[in-house]
């Protein structure tokens, strides 16, 4: 057996590999479901009602959407310039952090201007969070991986001293929380749902523009490619990096921002909740296409909310729902590999007498 | 009659909309020494990666030994006997070359086998070839890392040999030794197939030339029963005209000075020592040397890529070291290397032809936005005067043939006209006809005023095409000299270290 790159891989045969991988997924998940005891049918049924079934669900999905859809597009700007930005999570929490910051400390903003501001402070708190395994990468030639991973546990542990330290809501006697954000600090509603969705429906189009008309947009896919022409070229390349992550690093605060103001109504480590991770897989999946970040994140959205919805619904185990998401993730990554390599079974070797 | 080693049967392969090669019919018996020629995306890379299992045919046969096989990996090929050597090297570089060439071979974690050394000498003796076994990869150069390559092919058996442009990046002396191996090789039964677009290569090293035209075979020749003329007509489809006429134009004032130019490479040995020379407005100066020299670091100082250690570097009057490459780019400073793998430098590989247009002129444009239209007016007018090849303008360029990666680089900054044109190797793999299409287009500059840096290697062409010839040999300069008052024998000794005045003295290799 052996594994071969593709060569142009035409249109239809993508569209093909990616429809069995979806029968794959469901028919794998299937026979799990089997085991477990349930109509896998029902089960299906159940997670996309949960999903979409009703206006409150449609909402719920829309709300787990939004995080991933801001996110992507940070780790997209960042994967463009092939800088494998996968300290979202970070970023996403020093987003909230500088929001909470504005919306609980600081006093003498006029209440209609705090929620601009918190999206600044929280693009800026994210942005620098970015810039720090930038300016290494550039200037040291560190390994951002390692350093946006660590980074990573630097925000967790930083958050977490604040909640149960210096910002733990005096009020609430025996419980380590943070205090909740008041009124004017929290995210208004346009039917039904926070202004995050609309704001991750302006991004996708304003980073999807980005990318393709700007001039920076161009030399993030320049240095992306060949840091060697870039520099041939003329480009700044360490600005071009440090600007990138700061946009990278900047989006993914937005989204901590959104979830702090707009879900969660105070800073908890639940602002987060692996959306940066999750957003690796969706930004990968959407092939580094902004547009098409909404449409794979609207997917993954369904996935997450079926999956905790057939729990309640179906006293499903919280484990179980995991394990079929993550088989139907797995087909879904796999079928990522089909569309570059294709496998070949060898029936005849030739012995290797010819010699 | 010889016996056929491989045969090729009505090959059909297309890539998208391109048919790279329709009905080419191919065959190359035993003991021969078959060179395919054919002008640049003709589609000779392409049969013969069908041959060494990187593409599978869309239909047709093909034969190895007299029998059908269908070569589906490269693995494959290998196992069937058919060895090539890539232009890009698949060796180790931390390793020897004996462990290179044993690798993968023996299943032993003990490869300093004595017997196994001892085989891999005795080929090597039998075809005569040279190399220091114990040496790594990393401290070859790319002639010795090619033998290596060879080596390798035929420690493990091979009996049929493909060589895709092997000669494009060798020095002359290089080349005469590897057709001295690949002659052996033939002599004792081997096959070999060998793509140049060296006609004079043709001449001298091939039994039989398969010529291919837009993906057809145009016809198989006996090479002593044809001639250079002949091989060029039917390769091009019509006559060409194979001279270089030097045209004088009037020198114009002073352009590029450089004084007591150092750089330093690795471990701080100086790559570039103590190097001065002048370039005037409408000269085309050519800079001869064996590779490796310092052309690089050179063309890179100049364009602000390489770090000056000492000396100066005026254009038009004002010292340009320490500025950055955007800066002398906009002073009107083009640089071109061609480097040995074609897409190192200067081009996006997987981007279209007009946002490789854009590469240098976007900062130019006003606001924050790129407007592709001048690019794309850019890349037609490029492909139109170069004539280049290619599906679209908004084909990726990592797909266009060798030479036609060429062509949209040199064609970008020829037409971003500027007053000193550095080209390192602009026909390194180009046609004969792009070549001379090529040497048109710098003496058209060269009339505009342009100052030529020429790095090239040919030694005819230099003489042919160049003003003055500066050679280099471990990064001094040996001399510098009038090309119409020196030979080729003359520039190859200085190549070698010999000093034009010493040369002078023995005064047979110069002109009066
Ligand atoms: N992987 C590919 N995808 C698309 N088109 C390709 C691919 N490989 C080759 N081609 C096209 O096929 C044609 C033949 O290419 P090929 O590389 O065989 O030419 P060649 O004769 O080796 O030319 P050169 O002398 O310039 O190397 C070209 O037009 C090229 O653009
Ligand atoms: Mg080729």
């Amino acid at each position: 057996m052996q594994i071969i790159k593709r060569e142009g891989t035409s249109t239809k045969q993508i569209i093909m590999i990616r429809l069995i991988a979806i029968i794959a997924a469901i028919i794998v998940s299937g026979i799990f479901i089997v085991f477990l005891g349930y109509n896998p049918v029902k089960v299906y049924v159940n997670m996309i009602s949960g999903a979409l079934g009703s206006k409150i669900r449609f909402r719920a999905t829309l709300l787990e959407m939004v995080p991933l859809v801001i996110t992507s597009l940070g780790i997209l700007v960042a994967f463009k310039m092939k800088f494998w930005n996968i300290g979202g999570e970070g970023q996403i929490l020093m987003g909230a952090f500088g929001a909470t910051y504005i919306a609980l400390f600081v006093d003498w903003i006029p209440k209609p201007l705090v929620i601009p501001v918190m999206f600044i402070v929280g693009f800026l708190a994210g942005g620098i969070w970015g810039i720090i395994p930038a300016f290494f990468k550039a200037n040291f030639g560190a390994n951002e991986t390692i350093m946006t991973l660590m980074l990573n546990y630097i925000a967790t542990q930083w958050i977490t001293y604040l909640q149960y330290g210096p910002w733990r809501d005096p009020d609430l006697k025996g419980f380590a929380k943070i205090a909740n954000f008041p009124d004017h600090a929290l995210l208004p509603k346009v039917f039904g749902i926070h202004i995050g969705l609309i704001i991750s429906l302006v991004l996708v189009i304003i980073i999807s523009w980005f990318l393709r008309r700007t001039k920076r947009g161009f030399e993030i896919s320049v240095v992306g490619e060949s840091v060697s022409t870039a520099r041939y070229a003329g480009m700044d390349i360490s600005r071009i990096i440090i600007t990138t992550m700061l946009l990278s690093g900047g989006l993914c605060g937005i989204t901590g921002v959104i979830q702090a103001a707009g879900v969660n109504k105070t800073l908890t480590m639940n602002v987060s909740s692996g959306y940066g991770f999750t957003a690796v897989i969706t930004t990968y999946l959407s092939g580094l296409r902004a547009q098409r970040v909404l449409i794979v994140s609207f997917l993954f959205a369904i996935l997450l909310q079926g999956g905790s919805y057939i729990q309640s619904a179906l006293q499903i185990p919280q484990a179980a729902a995991d394990v079929l998401q993550g088989m139907i993730l797995f087909c879904a990554l796999g079928s990522e590999f089909f569309v570059n390599y294709k496998v070949r079974f060898r029936k005849n070797s030739i012995s290797s007498e010819v010699k | 009659m010889n016996k056929t080693y491989v045969e090729m049967k009505n090959i059909c392969k297309t890539f998208g909309v391109i048919r790279a090669n329709r009905n080419v019919n191919f065959s190359v018996y035993e003991g021969e020494i078959h060179g395919l020629l054919g002008e640049n995306g003709a589609g000779k890379s392409t049969l013969v990666n069908m041959l060494s299992g990187i593409y599978t045919p869309d239909s047709g046969s093909i034969f190895i030994h007299g029998e059908q096989v269908n070569i589906h990996s490269p693995k494959h090929a290998i196992e069937l006997g058919i060895g090539m050597i890539h232009q890009h090297f698949k060796l180790i570089d931390v390793l020897t070359a004996a462990e290179n060439v044993l690798l993968g071979h023996s299943q032993s974690v003990f490869i300093s086998n004595k017997s196994r050394i001892k085989s891999i000498q005795n080929v090597m003796e039998k075809y005569g070839m040279e190399i220091d076994l114990n040496k790594r990869i990393m401290d070859m150069s790319v002639s010795e890392k090619q033998t290596v390559e060879i080596l390798k092919v035929l420690y493990r058996g091979s009996k049929i040999l493909i060589l895709d442009e092997p000669t494009a990046v060798l020095t002359p002396q290089e080349i005469d030794k590897l057709f001295t191996v690949l002659k052996n090789l033939a002599e004792t039964g081997c096959a070999i197939i060998i793509i140049t677009h060296k006609l004079n290569e043709i001449m001298s090293v091939t039994d039989r030339v398969t010529v291919l035209r837009q993906g057809e075979t145009v016809s198989t020749l006996e090479t002593r029963k044809t001639n250079i003329r002949e091989l060029t007509e039917l390769m091009v489809g019509k006559p060409v005209n194979l001279s270089i006429e030097r045209i004088h134009s009037r020198k114009g004032d002073l352009l590029l000075s450089v004084k007591g130019l150092t750089a330093l490479g690795e471990h701080n040995v100086p790559v570039l020592d103590n190097v001065t020379f002048d370039l005037y407005e409408g000269e085309i100066l050519g800079v001869a040397g064996v590779a490796g020299s310092g052309q690089k670091e050179l063309c890179e100082a100049i364009a602000g890529l390489y770090p000056v250690e000492k000396g100066d570097i005026y254009f038009k009057g004002e010292n340009i070291v320490g500025f950055s490459p955007r800066e002398i780019i906009k002073r009107g400073v083009s640089m071109s290397f061609i480097p040995e793998d074609r897409l190192g430098m200067g081009l996006v590989p997987s981007m279209n032809m007009i946002d490789n247009m854009l590469l240098k002129d976007y900062v130019n444009q006003p606001g924050i936005t790129v407007n592709r239209k001048p690019a794309k007016e850019k890349a037609e007018r490029v492909s139109k005067r170069l004539e280049i090849q290619a599906p679209s303008i908004y084909t990726a360029i990592r797909k266009l043939s060798g030479g036609n990666i060429q062509k949209v680089l040199l064609g970008r900054e020829i037409d971003a006209n500027p007053h000193l044109l550095i080209t390192a190797y602009p026909v390194r793999g180009l046609d004969i006809g792009a070549s001379y299409n090529i040497y048109d287009l710098l003496k058209e500059q060269k009339q505009k005023g342009v100052g030529i840096l020429y790095i090239g290697e040919d030694l005819d062409v230099l003489i042919e095409l160049c003003d003055r010839i500066m050679v280099l040999c471990d990064g001094k300069v040996t001399g510098i000299t009038g090309s119409e008052s020196i030979t080729k024998e003359g520039l190859g000794l200085m190549m070698a270290g010999e000093t034009l005045s010493s040369i002078k003295k023995g005064d047979v290799v110069c002109k009066s």
